[in-house]
């Protein structure tokens, strides 16, 4: 337990001493990140504890406010949640000293680390608080500490506004979270969370619970539709803060809703069903919202809703499993769901690292002036490379392991007639078309920023990204090589955690499917092996080469680099499928006649829900207001008389 | 276990460059012409393995990767399917995904070697190929939970085993019958032959698999030209497997039926490429969906 | 003998689909023959041979395979009507509403309050989803020869329907669907020929304008 709460109290520290140095001295930003790796390695010491021990740490300490208690609990199924955050937040300081350092950022250098420390604390306390006051205390906490990350560069409009949208949409989801803790406590008698499977859903209390934690909780993840905050909030974050925000901040909203449904000894069939539908929606949406983006940053942050949605599917394929007696879909969705969590943290990071590093070399996040970068970032791009084919869930890396288990809960159910009809089978069309467009969107990705011909002068002059960046990077990679190659060394974990969730998961012998891991590195490892010796046989014959020759042109003879495919282009096709849900706007590359005159063309695809429902919305209303204010308050004095009147005589009515 | 490796490694390496020839003497037939021999490709492989090569110097290592994962995709995959009634040497419950995602990483390769070129030809055709695939996953998930329903298993051995000729005769007939359709429509589409994509002729007009190799050449020409044929062979070995259940208790007979499955359906292929025109571009997506919907219908039979 | 009918019917489902999905006028004519014909194998296959049911596939065969079809792609080479479909909403959107319509005929048919025999096979979800995408197809395009084709599968329907029946079914009914069809036909061929040559356009949503 000691080491939790060192952990948490070294990163919630780790900025202060920073505040005190010098504003052009880097002493402040090599402590801060000196603390933030000693807390990460602390906080993997009480994952291994746990994990090794098997019994979750526990400590209750009484606290003077009203039904609070400072309780804290780390279970197997936190330390899921625990154990990419150490990682991320370790990888992202470091990624930090050099990609923001303090002698280039002096004005919001120190304030910026001092919340990534918080941030980092109030995550650690969300995942383990054993009581609702605190969780609810921590999640403020982490929600404010965001706004500041969110908003490091407050120079820009763009950031400034993402941090207003992200700030509104935290505390509407507080809002809709405090009124579900309040029912709660009604359910069980106290804020302190009652044990897995205790409570009783019934009635209209347990939907409402449920609906208000989706609503909060989901808020937070991500799950389209409510996913309004987080495109604009994770393009405007800095990278490494993205990469904190995307790979960890937004899991605590998966992590409610698991802790949540833990509480209940028995779920009814909706909550899985709604759960499913909402991450089909966000799934599929957001990685058609991610082809339609030019902002790379923008792209990878829906990519961050695609697999929210990805996991919501293995946690309502889990939630159905437990209403239909499955143990099997229990175990392979909520273990695929977790699992899911952990990649995600770990390859969106490493994905969001390295477009840091692309970032900062050309200046632009506009994936149309990438190009042929991989001539002058080589590492960078075999690091992008990583991540791309893990988040598009390719063996033989960790995205696949955890797509697998799902996969492997849906065929498991449809060869065994289990009930539930056609929601269950559903899943796995889905996931494949996720898959596919995620494989479309980052093919169009690393192929425009590190493929073919520089596109703009900006990525001529790009230099390589020091050591320090790219050292974390690697680390990150190395995990995921490590989960995708021997993913057999998890079953373990993930067995404890789905106990944790729901004991009965684990009463029939559901280790069976987890068997097939081992096949699965034999088979990961034989391609990894088989392609580097085929590589290596083809490289040996390059004394063959015809030298200095360029891609053939197809006969044509002045080929510049204008003509290669752009990042529009490529996507064009599936957008122009998805059309009834982007509604993308065209303007311009109208070219007719025998010599056409010259001409523009662009397009850009609007957030769905934000900037065609909300902000109109949110804008008729202010209108309809300014025009009513200006009626009822037109300065001529009658009329306020007249009001106080009318007033007085409400209130005497009232209290007749 | 290691003769059975073996046994269905030979048979692929060997047999797969067959196929092609039969297309392409089927095809011949039909326009009248006398063809190019049976056993061009395997004369195409030797030259092309002892050529040397023409790299732009626009291109990274990503290029070379293309062809290299492309040719190990399908044997590795291969491991897992069963040939006829030789079992899968390699099955393990589950591995109807790792088959799938398999076949995507070579995909993801080889349209981002196409890329690496910076040649907008081999752009255009790697946006195509990566786009159609998005229609023809769902369609193959849909197939194979059919299957997975019919068979109760988690492999493709199970999945393609023994149930199938009883669940031929037995009520499920049609569902069967569907997916084969849907089967073939993908087998064409993720080789890309006619109506989807023409392999035979260059540029434009072919506008998806092949002007994404527009710029290999050499010994990695000849890994793409060998992967594609694999390729053809293990996915074709879904269809005839579903299409021939039959076992005899001779396992040379077996083996014999299956092989000519397999050359059956390259002349059925040969025949399609022959009749059909390939379709105008913006269809293909419209075939694509209709196929998928067969194959909704196809789970929806099965449920019933 | 139910595996060769349940084999027909599924033909006959996909040529729903492929009619439409397809964009191209004389496929969805020959389709049709198609299914007319395959359609006219059927009381055959369920009622053996005899002379009732002979009579009524060789008549079915005749008209559904053969007569009409030949006369709607003589009315597309003599009026010269462009051969490509023109449908009101786009392929896709009907592809998919039809796949719908197909399910829902299929749990439909499960609720149909039938003897057990014809509840079995797929013989009443295949002649209630033609139906249904005749009627889609009616609803959707917008040639008047694409109507012919419409009521051509609805037909084609009614006839699978009729063919469970066929032998409380007098062949009379049969015939005389079959006939108005094809003076339906005819009429159609007249007028369309007449309007071409007055207005040089068939299109429907035009001869709607000259309803008062």
């Amino acid at each position: 337990m000691s080491w939790l709460l060192t952990a948490v109290a070294l990163a919630g520290l780790s900025g202060v001493p920073g505040l005190f140095m010098n504003r052009y001295g880097s002493g402040g930003e090599r402590i801060a990140c000196a603390l933030i790796v000693a807390a990460a390695l602390c906080g993997l010491g009480a994952v291994v504890q746990v994990f090794y021990d098997g019994d979750p740490l526990l400590l209750a300490w009484s606290w003077k406010i009203p039904g609070a208690a400072f309780i804290v609990r780390l279970d197997a199924l936190a330390a899921f949640f625990l154990m990419p955050l150490c990682l991320v937040a370790a990888a992202g300081a470091i990624y930090g000293l050099t990609y923001m350092a303090q002698s280039h950022h002096p004005e919001n250098g120190r304030q910026f680390r001092l919340f990534y420390g918080l941030v980092v604390a109030a995550v650690m306390l969300v995942v383990c608080a054993g009581n609702s006051l605190l969780f609810l205390f921590a999640w403020e906490l982490m929600a404010v500490s965001g706004f500041f990350l969110i908003t490091a560069d407050d120079q820009l409009e763009e950031a400034r506004k993402a941090g207003f949208v992200y700030l509104a949409a935290s505390h509407t989801g507080v809002l809709a979270l405090l009124a579900m803790f309040v029912l709660l406590e009604q359910g069980s008698g106290s804020f302190t969370f009652p044990a897995a499977g205790l409570l009783v859903a019934q009635g209209g209390s347990a939907a409402a619970i449920f609906l208000l934690g989706l609503f909060g909780f989901g808020l937070k993840a991500g799950l389209i539709p409510l996913h309004i905050w987080l495109p604009a909030a994770h393009a405007a974050a800095p990278s490494h803060a993205s990469a904190l925000l995307s790979g960890v901040m937004i899991k605590t909203g998966i992590y409610g809703l698991t802790r949540l449904t833990s509480f209940f000894c028995e779920i009814p069939f909706w909550w899985g069903g709604s759960l499913l539908a909402l991450g089909a929606l966000s799934a599929v949406f957001g990685v058609v919202l991610a082809l339609a983006q030019h902002d790379i940053k923008r792209l990878l942050a829906y990519h961050s809703v695609e697999n929210i949605g990805i996991i919501a599917l293995g946690l309502g394929m889990a939630l159905v499993g437990r209403s239909l007696g499955e143990p099997l879909l229990v175990m392979l969705g909520l273990g695929g769901a977790l699992l899911h969590v952990v990649n995600h943290g770990l390859f969106k990071s490493l994905l969001f690292l390295s477009v840091g590093s692309v970032v900062q070399a050309t200046g632009t996040r506009d994936l149309s002036q990438y190009g042929g970068l991989s001539k002058h970032q080589p590492l960078t791009a075999l690091l992008f490379l990583g991540g791309a084919v893990a988040i598009s869930g390719l063996p033989p890396f960790n995205g696949f392991i955890s797509e697998w288990l799902i996969y492997t809960g849906v065929f498991s159910s449809a060869g065994k007639d289990v009930g539930g009809g056609i929601a269950i089978l559903l899943i796995a069309p889905v996931l494949a078309l996720t898959g596919a467009l995620a494989l479309a969107c980052f093919v169009k990705v690393f192929g425009m920023t590190f493929l073919g011909h520089p596109r703009s002068d900006a990525v001529v002059q790009a230099k390589e990204a020091p050591a320090l960046m790219l050292a974390p990077m690697m680390v990150l990679l190395g995990f995921c090589a490590w989960i995708g190659l021997l993913p057999q060394t998890l079953g373990p974990l993930l067995l404890k955690a789905v106990g944790d969730w729901n004991s009965a998961a684990l009463e029939m012998p559901t280790a069976m499917p987890l068997q097939s891991l081992t096949n699965i590195s034999v088979f990961a490892w034989v391609l990894l092996l088989t392609c580097g010796l085929l590589f290596w046989w083809l490289q040996r014959r390059r004394h063959h080469v015809v030298p200095g020759l360029g891609t053939w042109g197809c006969g044509y003879q002045l080929p510049n680099q204008r003509m290669q495919y752009s990042a529009g282009s490529f996507a064009d096709t599936i957008v122009a499928l998805f059309r009834f849900g982007l509604w993308t706007r065209r303007h311009g590359g109208q070219a007719g006649g025998l010599f056409p005159a010259e001409e523009h063309f662009a397009c850009h695809t609007p957030d769905i829900v934000l900037d065609r429902a909300i902000l109109p919305a949110s804008s008729g209303i202010s209108w309809l207001f300014v025009r009513l204010r200006s009626w009822v308050q037109n300065g001529l004095l009658a009329f306020y008389l007249l009001y106080i009147a009318l007033t007085l005589i409400f209130f005497l009515l009232w209290f007749m | 276990m290691i003769v059975g490796i073996l046994i269905h490694l030979l048979l692929l390496l060997l047999f797969a460059p067959l196929l092609a020839g039969i297309i392409a003497r089927t095809k011949a037939l039909f326009a009248g012409r006398r063809g190019q021999p049976v056993l061009q490709l395997y004369f195409d492989l030797l030259r092309l393995a002892r050529k040397g090569s023409v790299i732009s110097k626009t291109t990274t290592w990503v290029f070379a990767a293309g062809p290299v994962i492309g040719l190990v995709v399908p044997l590795i995959a291969a491991l897992m399917l069963p040939f006829g009634t030789f079992k899968a040497p390699l099955s393990f419950d589950g591995d109807l995904i790792l088959f799938v995602y398999l076949f995507a990483l070579a995909r993801f390769f080889t349209a981002a070697a196409a890329l690496d070129t910076g040649s907008s030809f081999e752009g255009m055709g790697a946006a195509r190929e990566v786009t159609f695939s998005c229609l023809a996953e769902p369609t193959i998930m849909f197939a194979l939970l059919v299957l997975a329903k019919l068979s109760g298993g988690l492999s493709l051995d199970v999945l393609l085993g023994d149930h199938l000729s009883a669940s031929w005769r037995g009520g499920s007939g049609p569902a069967l019958g569907l997916i084969l359709v849907c089967l073939f429509v993908v087998l064409l589409v993720e080789n890309s032959r006619i109506p989807f994509d023409d392999p035979n002729t260059h540029l434009e007009l072919t506008m998806i698999h092949e002007v994404m190799v527009l710029d290999h050449s050499g010994p990695a020409f000849g890994m793409i030209l060998y992967g594609a044929a694999l390729k053809l062979m293990v996915l074709g070995t879904l269809v005839v497997n579903l299409a021939l259940p039959w076992a005899t208790p001779w396992w040379a007979l077996n083996l014999l039926l299956y092989l000519a499955g397999l050359v059956l359906l390259a002349m059925l292929i040969g025949i399609v490429e022959s009749v059909m025109a390939r379709l105008r571009l913006v269809r293909i997506p419209q075939v694509l969906i209709g196929t998928t919907l067969i194959s909704v219908f196809a789970l929806v039979l099965v449920l019933r | 003998m139910t595996d060769i009918n349940s084999m027909l019917l599924l033909v006959v489902i996909l040529l729903n689909f492929f009619i439409l999905g397809s964009a191209r006028l004389v496929a969805c004519i020959r389709a049709v023959a198609l299914q007319g014909a395959l359609l006219a194998l059927l009381p055959v296959t369920i009622h053996g041979f005899s002379i009732h049911s002979l009579g009524l596939a060789g008549g079915a065969f005749l008209f559904k395979g053969v007569l009409i079809p030949w006369l709607l792609l003589r009315a597309i080479r003599e009026v010269r009507i462009r051969r490509e479909v023109e449908p009101l909403i786009s392929l896709v959107a009907t592809l998919f509403l039809g796949a719908m319509t197909t399910v829902a005929a299929f749990l439909f048919a499960d609720q149909l309050p039938l003897i057990h025999a014809s509840q079995a096979g797929v013989l009443v979800p295949a002649s209630l989803a033609t139906m249904l995408a005749g009627f889609l197809l009616l609803m959707t395009r917008r040639k008047a020869i694409t109507q012919v084709v419409g009521y051509l599968m609805l037909e084609n329907g009614i006839f699978i329907f009729g063919v469970l029946l066929s032998t409380a079914m007098p062949l009379v009914v049969e015939a005389a669907i079959l006939l108005d069809l094809l003076v339906a036909v005819f009429v159609m061929g007249i007028v369309l020929n007449h309007v071409n040559r007055e207005f040089s356009s068939i299109n429907i949503e035009r001869l709607s304008a000259l309803k008062e």
